[in-house]
């Protein structure tokens, strides 16, 4: 678990320019961390690449905060 | 009603430097920008020398995550143009109508790197994870919509892409629409940077560059016998011009007046000038300004340093300004600068700016024996004191396109 929002954590550090305190589980890509779409889609693909899984576009609409990436992750690898 | 129209700020990136001073006091001393190139490994490449901008941060100018999402050509134009609204003093938000201030950062290419990088990842990762990113960075007319979106410019916005005339198109552009009433106030110039394995590739194959790769900084040398070719820079030039009305209401401080504009096609062929083009563009500026081709005192030459380039605008100038050609002076600062493609015309009006402003005309260095047929006064290798009060420049692209600028010392 810490892992996997440690790696999130970095990612979403380095992609969004967001503080580290600011990456909670409870942070929402768009509304706290300032995301737009496409940030979003750029996000995924890094995931992707990260945690080598593929996450369906379908799956990526219905994330939309830090705790369910790391739920997503943790269910599919 | 015409409006009276002023350039009340500017502001550079280029191999020369990033503030003004620096920049003027390096082309004023005649000093070269160009090096061998470092970015990338260029041993298999007939030209491996460039005007580069080093040492450049974009994070020092642009918040971290835009700075990610801008191609350099952007994060140059975004630098110039904040520099030149503060060196303008005005503050879009608080001093004007926004709607009444328009963007037009033009450039010639465009987001060439950004294309390089996903094309490669295209290649070697598949089409998946070819980055959402890749076209707002490349397109060429982002320059203009980061710069109206950063400082809230909503007034006309709009991008030229000329090839190298794109620059003097920019600022000719926004003089008409401010002189017409569209506007009070254009953020104005172009910006490049196309220092990149297909950009040198390609112009190394168009055998368009200079291949004096073991003297660099004599490498460019415009209306030289011994001139091989261009050199490329990058970088960007971005002027502030405003109404009159509108400078003087906030007492701004007023480098010149722009008063003549110029554009023409030379309907001929895709690279190869034809002097009737230039002629016509500049017919057609000196018209505009009404003025007698006598009064001109400066011409900031496109004299890229090609072969048939620099002879060509030879000729055009002796049939635009007949007998005053012979006295007027002329230098081309790419002797210096490198050719900044379609951020040229930025650069130079930025130039032609800081001359009437400072009495001071930029040589052409490199100028040690001049082309029989390139026989007028180009300023040799000595920055040369002068009252200037009018000021010309050309800037001619592939494709035939012509564009040029007149500007005066202002008088109210």
């Amino acid at each position: 678990m810490s892992d996997v929002l440690d790696r999130v954590k970095r990612i979403v550090v380095d992609r969004l320019g967001a503080d580290e305190a600011e990456v909670t589980l409870e942070a929402s890509f768009k509304d706290d961390l300032g995301a737009d779409s496409l940030d979003v889609v750029e996000l995924v693909m890094e995931l992707e690449d990260e945690f080598d899984l593929e996450i369906s576009d379908e799956d990526a609409e219905k994330i939309t905060t830090v705790g369910e990436v790391v739920n997503y992750i943790q269910s599919h690898t | 009603m015409k409006h009276r129209v002023v350039v009340t700020g500017m502001g550079v990136v280029t191999a020369l430097g990033k503030d003004l001073d620096t920049f003027w006091n390096n082309i004023t001393n005649g000093k070269s920008g160009v090096s061998h190139i470092e970015s990338f490994d260029v041993s298999e490449y007939p030209t491996q020398i460039a005007a580069s901008v080093k040492d450049f941060n974009p994070e020092d100018y642009i918040d971290r995550k835009e700075a990610r999402k801008m191609d350099r050509f952007v994060q140059f134009a975004v630098t110039a143009a904040s520099s030149a609204l503060r060196d303008s003093g005005l503050n879009i938000a608080e001093d004007t109508d926004p709607e009444r201030v328009g963007v037009m950062i033009g450039s010639g290419i465009g987001g060439l790197g950004t294309w390089e990088d996903q094309h490669n990842i295209l290649l070697q990762k598949g089409p998946k994870r070819v980055s959402p990113f890749f076209i707002p960075m490349m397109i060429a007319n982002m320059a203009s919509g980061h710069v109206s979106i950063l400082f809230g410019a909503k007034g006309p916005n709009s991008t030229a892409v000329t090839a190298c005339a794109t620059g003097t198109h920019s600022i000719g552009d926004s003089y008409k629409l401010i002189q017409r009433g569209d506007a009070d106030v254009m953020i104005c110039g172009g910006a490049e940077a196309t220092i990149r394995p297909t950009g040198l590739a390609g112009f190394c194959s168009m055998r368009a560059m200079s291949t004096r790769n073991d003297e660099p900084e004599k490498a460019s040398r415009p209306f030289d016998s011994g001139r091989d070719g261009f050199v490329m820079g990058e970088g960007s030039g971005v002027l502030i011009l405003e109404s009159l009305e509108h400078a003087q209401k906030r007492g701004a401080k007023i480098y010149a007046e722009v008063i003549g504009y110029g554009l023409s096609g030379d309907a001929h062929h895709m690279t190869e000038p034809d002097p009737n083009g230039p002629e016509r563009c500049m017919k057609m500026a000196i018209r505009d300004a009404g003025i007698d081709p006598n009064e001109i005192d400066y011409i900031n030459a496109h004299g890229t340093s090609t072969p048939v380039g620099d002879r060509s605008e030879t000729i055009a100038i002796k049939r635009a300004l007949g007998d005053h050609a012979y006295k007027v002076a002329i230098s081309s600062t790419k002797s210096m600068t490198g050719h900044l493609l379609g951020a040229a015309g930025g650069v130079e009006g930025v130039i032609c700016g800081l001359t009437l402003q400072n009495g001071v005309i930029a040589p052409t260095i490199n100028l040690d024996n001049p082309d029989p047929e390139c026989d007028l006064d180009y300023v040799p290798d000595e920055a040369r004191q002068c009252d200037v009060q009018v000021a010309m420049s050309n800037s001619f692209g592939f494709g035939g396109h012509n564009a040029t600028i007149i500007l005066k010392k202002f008088e109210a």
